[in-house]
Formats: C-alpha cells, sequence, structure tokens
C-alpha cells in the first residue's frame, strides 16, 4: 500500500527557510550555488531536469548521424545528387524545387508554436484550451509524418534505394533514409505522447495529482512543458537536417 | 580544513535543521512475491540483479580467456579452438568484459546500490524507468548469449568490429553473429540510457538535507561523472552500431569502401572505414574511464575509511574526476595512429592524452598521501584498494608510452598492447571491484566475507595479474604480435617466448580458479560468515547509519538523514569518537568541523 511511506514524509515538520548567504564572486560562487543543497537546479522537478539531460545525450545521436553524413559526403567520389532537383515537387507542368520541404517544415514549426500555447494553458489551469492545443500540435505533428511517407515512397519510385540511385553517390539514399527515418521516428514517438499527455489534461489528471499507469507516479502540469521540450527539441533537429540536408 | 562550506549548507543551523523532507518521494510498493523480487523498482534488488547478470556472462568470457590461453600456451598439444574460434574467443572476451561487465557492474550494479543510499534517497528518482533499464540490459546480454548458438558462431571481428572485415565473408560469424552482436549493443545503448538518467538526476536532484555537491562521497563522484560521461558516448556507439547494421543488412555503403572479395567485386562502393573508427573511438576512449572513475571514486573511500583518514585534497579529486571526465573526449584518435591521419592530429592527440596524465597522477599522489601516516588496517578491501594504485600505475605508466605517436607505431598490434589495456581497464578496475564487494557486502548481506578466504584470494588474484600480464608487455617489446592464433616458427620469437607463454598459461588457469573460489565465499558466508552489525567498517557514509541491515524498502525509515558534514572525518581532534557519520549533529560531534 502506498499509505505509510507517503503519509510519514507528508508529514514531516514544515522546513523553515534559510536565508540565502551571499554566494562568493567568481567560480567559486558558481560552483558552490550549483552544488548547493538537495538540488543542483532549484526550479526544475525531477522530470524536467530528466527531460534536459535526455536530449543532450540524444543531441550527440543526431550531431553522430549528420557528421558520418557529412563525412561519407566528402569521402564518396561519386558526385552528390543535386538537392534542388530530386526534392522539386511538380506543380501546374513546372517544377518547383524544395517545394514539399518547406510545407513540411513550416507545419513542424507551427506545430512548436502551438505546443508553446499548450505549455502557456496548462500553468493557466486551462483544461480545454490545453487539450485542444495538444491535439493540434499531434495532428501537425502526424501531418509532418504523413508527408514524409508521401517523400519517402515518391523517392522511392524514382528509384533511390539505400544501396543506390539513379543520379550519383550511393551514400545519398543511405544517409537520407536513415537520418529522416530516424528523426521521422521521434516525430512519431511524440505524436503518441502527445495524444497521451491531450488524454491526460482532459481527464483532469493533472489536477487531482492522479497516479500515471506504469509509474505510479503523480503528474503535474509541468509534465506538460516536458512533452514540450521534447517537441521543441525534435522541431530544432529538423533545422539542422533541413540546413544540412537539403539547402547543401 | 579546507573551505568548502557551501553557503546555503545546513552546517550553518547546527542541530536546529528539521529532518528532511523529500515530499516528491512517493514509494512503489510491491505487492507481490513477483514485484519484490522479480520485477522490483527498488534500486537495491535492481543493483543485484544488475550484478549477478553481470559476473554471469564474465564467467563466459572467463572461460574464453582460458580456451585462448590454452591456445596461445599450448598451441600443439592443447589446441582446443581453430583459428575462427580463436577471433570469436577474442571478440567476445573483449565485448563482455568492457562493456556487459564492467560497465554493467560499476554503473549498474554500484551505481543503483550506491547512490541512493549515499545522497540519502529513499529510491532513484524513477524506479519503473530503473526497472526497465534492468530488463532491457537482460535481453541485451540474452541477445549476446544467443550469438553462440547461431549457424556460424559470434562474430570474430575482433572487439573493435573495425569494418571493412566485420562484415565480410571472410570473418566468422559473418551471417548472424555481426548482426547480434550489433543489434545487442544497440539494445545495451537504449537499456543503459534509462539507468545512467536515474543515475545523473538522483546525484543532482534527490539529495537529501545538507548533503550538498562538495560533501558527496567521492563514490558517488565518480559514478555520477561516468554515467554523465556514458550518456554522451554512448550515442556515437549507437550510430556506428546502426550504421554498420545497415551497411551489413541493407547493402548501404556508409563505411564500405569499393572492395573486391575472393575476386568478387562488392556492390559497396565510396563509404569511409576510418569514419566508423572515429565513431567507435570516441564512444570507446570515454567508455575507458567510464569503467576507470567509478573505480577512482570507490578506491577513494575505501582508502580513506580503512587507513582511518580523511581523503587528501577532497576538493581537488572531485576536480580531478571532472576534467579526466571532460579530456576523455578529445583523445580519442590515439587508438588510431596507425590508421592513416594527418600528423597534426597525431600531435593534437599525443599532447591532450598526455595531459590526462596529470589529474590522473594527482589523483595517485592524493590516494598515497590520505596513506601517509595513516592508521591503515590491512583488511581485505584495503589490500585490493592498495593492489589497485599500484596496478593503475603500472598501467598508467606504460599508457604514455603509447599515448606518444611516435613510440606508439612500432609497439602497436602488439602483446604490449595487450599487456596495458589489461593492467590499466582490466586487472585495476576488477580489483577495485573485488574490494568494493568486501567492503559493501556487510551491508547488502548483514554478514561479514570469510576473511581467510578473502586474503587467499586477494593474493592469489593480485600476484597472478602480474605473473601474467609483466611477460606479456616483454612479449610485446620483443614484437610478438597480438591477435595471433599460433605463432608457429617465426625467426624473431626465440624459444624462451614459448616458455613464457606457457607459464602465463598455466597462471592464467590458476588465478581464473581462484575467482571461483572467491564466488564460493560470496554463496558461504550468506549463510556461514560472522554477522556485520550495521557499520563493522566504522565508516562515515551514510549507507552505514540505516536503521536496517541489510537497508529495507525506502532505505531510511521514516526521516531521511540530515547531512552536516562531508564524508571524510576520520580522526578529527577532540572528537567523541574516531569517527563523524555524516549525518550526526555537531552537538553530538562534541567538535565543529567546517566542511
Amino acid at each position: 500500500m502506498h499509505e505509510t511511506a507517503a503519509t510519514a514524509v507528508a508529514a514531516g515538520p514544515a522546513v523553515p527557510v534559510l536565508p540565502p548567504a551571499p554566494l562568493k564572486p567568481g567560480h567559486r560562487g558558481v560552483a558552490a550555488d550549483f552544488a548547493s543543497d538537495q538540488r543542483a537546479f532549484k526550479t526544475a522537478t525531477w522530470h524536467k531536469a530528466m527531460m534536459w539531460i535526455f536530449l543532450l545525450s540524444d543531441t550527440f545521436v543526431f550531431s553522430c548521424f549528420l557528421i558520418s553524413y557529412m563525412t561519407d559526403r566528402m569521402s564518396t567520389v561519386e558526385p552528390w545528387p543535386n538537392a534542388s532537383e530530386v526534392f522539386s515537387l511538380e506543380l501546374f507542368g513546372e517544377n518547383v524545387p524544395l517545394l514539399l520541404i518547406a510545407i513540411m517544415t513550416f507545419v513542424l514549426i507551427s506545430s512548436s508554436g502551438t505546443m508553446a500555447m499548450a505549455v502557456n494553458c496548462g500553468y493557466a489551469r486551462d483544461r480545454k484550451k490545453t487539450t485542444w492545443l495538444l491535439l493540434v500540435t499531434a495532428a501537425l505533428g502526424a501531418t509532418f509524418v504523413g508527408m514524409q511517407a508521401f517523400e519517402w515512397s515518391k523517392l522511392i519510385a524514382e528509384g533511390v534505394r539505400p544501396w543506390g540511385n539513379p543520379w550519383g553517390a550511393a551514400q545519398f539514399g543511405a544517409v537520407f533514409f536513415t537520418i529522416t527515418g530516424f528523426h521521422g521516428t521521434h516525430v512519431t514517438i511524440g505524436v503518441i505522447f502527445l495524444l497521451i499527455v491531450a488524454r491526460k489534461v482532459w481527464r483532469g489528471d493533472y489536477d487531482t495529482a492522479r497516479r500515471g499507469f506504469f509509474t505510479s507516479r503523480r503528474g503535474d502540469y509541468q509534465q506538460v512543458e516536458v512533452m514540450g521540450l521534447y517537441w521543441h527539441f525534435v522541431d530544432l533537429v529538423w533545422v539542422f537536417i533541413f540546413a544540412f540536408f537539403y539547402l547543401w | 580544513m579546507v573551505d568548502v562550506t557551501s553557503d546555503r549548507a545546513i552546517a550553518d543551523v547546527g542541530d536546529a535543521a528539521p529532518p528532511a523532507e523529500v515530499p516528491e518521494v512517493d514509494l512503489y510498493h510491491a505487492k507481490s512475491w513477483i514485484t519484490k523480487y522479480v520485477f522490483c523498482q527498488d534500486a537495491k534488488v535492481i543493483a543485484i540483479q544488475y550484478g549477478g547478470t553481470a559476473v554471469a556472462i564474465g564467467l563466459v568470457a572467463l572461460v574464453l580467456s582460458w580456451l585462448m590461453r590454452l591456445q596461445l600456451g599450448f598451441p600443439e598439444s592443447l589446441s582446443l579452438i581453430d583459428a575462427e574460434q580463436y577471433y570469436q574467443a577474442i571478440t567476445m572476451h573483449g565485448m563482455i568484459m568492457v562493456i556487459y561487465l564492467l560497465t554493467a557492474l560499476f554503473l549498474g550494479g554500484f551505481g543503483n546500490y550506491l547512490i541512493p543510499l549515499m545522497v540519502g534517497a529513499r529510491d532513484m528518482v524513477f524506479p519503473y524507468v530503473n526497472m526497465l533499464s534492468y530488463w532491457v540490459y537482460l535481453l541485451a546480454v540474452l541477445i549476446l548469449v544467443a550469438s553462440f548458438f547461431v549457424p556460424g558462431g559470434p562474430t570474430g571481428a575482433g572487439w573493435t568490429l573495425y569494418p571493412p572485415q566485420a562484415i565480410l565473408s571472410g570473418t566468422p560469424g559473418r551471417d548472424w553473429g555481426i548482426i547480434l552482436m550489433l543489434v545487442s549493443l544497440i539494445v545495451f545503448i537504449i537499456g543503459f540510457t534509462m539507468g545512467g538518467l536515474n543515475y545523473v538526476v538522483t546525484v543532482l536532484q534527490a539529495r537529501t538535507r545538507g548533503m550538498t555537491l562538495m560533501r558527496m562521497p567521492l563514490t558517488v563522484w565518480g559514478i555520477f561523472t561516468a554515467s554523465v560521461l556514458a550518456l554522451l558516448a554512448f550515442p556515437a556507439l549507437f550510430v556506428g552500431c546502426v550504421m554498420l547494421l545497415f551497411d551489413r543488412l541493407l547493402g548501404t555503403s556508409f563505411f564500405m569502401p569499393a572492395i573486391a572479395e575472393f575476386g568478387q567485386q562488392l556492390d559497396h562502393d565510396g563509404g569511409s572505414p576510418i569514419l566508423f573508427q572515429h565513431l567507435f573511438w570516441f564512444f570507446g576512449h570515454p567508455e575507458v574511464y567510464i569503467v576507470a572513475l567509478p573505480a577512482f571514486g570507490i578506491v577513494s573511500d575505501l582508502i580513506a575509511t580503512h587507513a582511518r583518514r580523511n581523503i587528501f585534497g577532497y576538493r581537488m579529486m572531485v576536480w580531478a574526476i571532472i576534467i579526466i571526465g571532460g579530456l576523455s573526449f578529445i583523445v580519442w584518435a590515439h587508438h588510431m595512429y596507425v590508421s592513416g591521419m594527418n600528423p597534426y592530429f597525431g600531435f593534437f592527440f599525443a599532447v591532450t592524452t598526455l595531459i590526462i596524465a596529470v589529474p590522473t597522477a594527482l589523483k595517485v599522489y592524493n590516494w598515497v598521501l590520505t596513506l601517509w601516516r595513516g592508521d591503515i588496517h590491512f583488511t581485505v578491501p584495503m589490500l585490493f584498494a592498495l593492489g589497485f594504485i599500484v596496478t593503475f600505475v603500472n598501467g598508467g605508466i606504460t599508457g604514455l608510452f603509447l599515448g606518444n605517436a611516435v613510440v606508439d607505431v612500432p609497439l602497436s598490434d602488439t602483446m604490449f598492447v595487450v599487456a596495458h589495456f589489461h593492467m590499466v581497464m582490466g586487472v585495476a578496475p576488477i580489483l577495485v571491484i573485488f574490494g568494493a564487494i568486501y567492503h559493501w557486502y556487510p551491508k547488502m548481506t548483514g554478514r561479514m566475507l570469510h576473511e581467510g578466504m578473502g586474503r587467499f584470494h586477494f593474493w592469489v588474484t593480485f600476484v597472478g595479474a602480474y605473473a601474467i600480464f609483466l611477460p606479456l608487455h616483454y612479449l610485446g617489446l620483443m614484437g610478438v604480435p597480438r591477435r595471433y592464433h599460433e605463432l608457429g616458427n617465426m625467426p624473431f620469437i626465440p624459444e624462451s617466448a614459448h616458455t613464457l607463454n606457457e607459464i602465463v598459461t598455466v597462471i592464467a588457469l590458476i588465478v581464473g580458479f581462484a575467482q571461483l573460489l572467491f564466488l564460493f565465499n560470496l554463496g558461504w558466508s550468506l549463510r556461514y560468515g560472522k554477522p556485520a552489525g550495521p557499520n563493522p567498517w566504522r565508516a562515515t557514509t551514510l549507507e552505514w547509519q540505516t536503521p536496517e541491515t541489510p537497508p529495507g524498502h525506502g532505505n531510511f525509515g521514516r526521516e531521511l538523514p540530515v547531512v552536516y558534514r562531508w564524508a571524510y572525518d576520520y580522526n578529527v581532534p577532540g572528537a567523541a569518537q574516531d569517527f563523524l557519520p555524516q549525518n550526526m549533529p555537531p552537538s553530538r560531534a562534541g567538535v565543529q568541523t567546517h566542511v
């Protein structure tokens, strides 16, 4: 049962707030502040700190992918396919370069906007608005993944494979499918979790501090923000993929 | 005393400090036998699960090393494995020992057991994720073990898995082994990430009242920094494994250049094999410190406790750990001096490599100065700790040889390299692991390990390890190559080298069997060991101050301890007793300390 430890903790005496002494100047003050009592990050909850550190780790994953892509692109002797020709869409009989990617990028960046609004509404305890904004974010994310699927099938139909393509270096397809696939997986996972968080907000889980199904942890509205951290990160990564893969 | 008083630390309020209140802690309370002992969310049980699994798979690697030694020592009479199996044994021995044993045992095992107890937390911050971490790790181990049973056997690519040879058909285990190895590594990294996030956030955010970062025991500092390194280094291995897997399965050419095999031109074209080496060693070098930093931390605590002295230069020790961790990310290409590199890069990486010797040597000096005029108790943990210092210095000095690009080139791919890394990241951390088990076993079980068996285990292991690896240095200097199944009658290898190889093999078997005695001791003492009491070593850190031994669910009973001082108040002049636990209020300590 949950009672014993939880009540013991809750029943603890109130802690008098210690007046913070002035910090020493220079790095000693910084170190003392960071190393201070109980928490290194005073305003961050455990899950928020954890998400930041996870994102740092994930940054290294994407960096390694992108650096590997650059290395491969430099080491191959075959010419690299021209991005603005490969990623063009025929519209009214005219080839518009990067049209689809521009729309995809616009959709994903917009979803960051709705996500930020959802975080704000969450802290304002506006359950209805938060839920809707989360659902809109999820819908935009799903649209992005859908357009990516369209782009993949178009390229596959044109003969791009992980082991080769009609226009030049074999690494083009390999890198494209690996990196956009890995990013698309991130977006998909994000959409799933957006739906889960939206459901929790709608049901009022964060008002009643209802326990999560697996973790048995109580949630609060900061989880909307933590969800937002992940979502913004996925968007930020896309900006780099867009710049290095489509514009270069 | 060094001035490490944190401005917000509890020291200023003295006894007025109330018991710690950590309202976020909601423990998951097991409802059945299965959730209590199998799918358990308690870090202490997870630690034992991690430890047991790591030791079990480590035994497989131990047996593989026997097979290799028998082959090297007696290539004609006791050849149990052929050349292909020799490569498979080398690969699996290396990979298991480095990743599935050492990393898992230090971070998953000791990290899980010690972090919450030592920082005064009830559990890891996310127990459910922590539990998942173990089960994903177990899955990775099972996938790895499965590769012994698939057609063609495990991969024989060497533990570095360098392409192109790792996925060419001349390499044993090309069909299934390499795939399972890569998948297992990917799964391991996913599992580790779940655990590593827990270790880092628990240290940063879930410390008890008064436990500032600069009051943490060095054990926690070591494991914490190693977890950060792992979270930043494993991504490179992850990416390398994913792309190598695609090269093997989908026919991509990330790492595969245009290449002919048995006269056949393969479909690969234009990839960069050196890229894999960079990715691998960007992980691989921090990996050395992922194993070494927890060992540094643990050995500091063992030495301070068993020499009854405060650690010399605590602040310096902490910064040394952090600086070593930072530097470990900019030295990786010293593993690639013979791979072909711009000479200026070689120069850069040689310089950074040699700079690491500075903070490392600092730590060694501080350990020695801690021992200086200490009240040294030659307990079994202390013996292992002293053994570590000597061994680590030994391995560190040969590291200076190999870190210099010019000296490295002739020594590369000889037995000298084997001797170096076995000393510095094989024997040295393993000695710490043994010392740590002898030290904390009483807390984990309530009983002492048998002293006599422990001493025998130490001397056989310590002397034996030197008898095995010192000759390998000599063989390496003679030019005996590594990874050779059989030396044959090469004219530059004298008869004495073969005799030496025979001796080394015999000793390796003896040392190996001594480890079985240790395992027996673990089981025997569980039942027949002397009752330990709550604090047999009279240590200061929080895990020894728990109300129950072994610590119960939630670690500290009703109230979390309040910390008033650092972890190293041994033999404080004027104090009531020869050690002051971290949670002893100043009024009872009889003396005001400043840290």
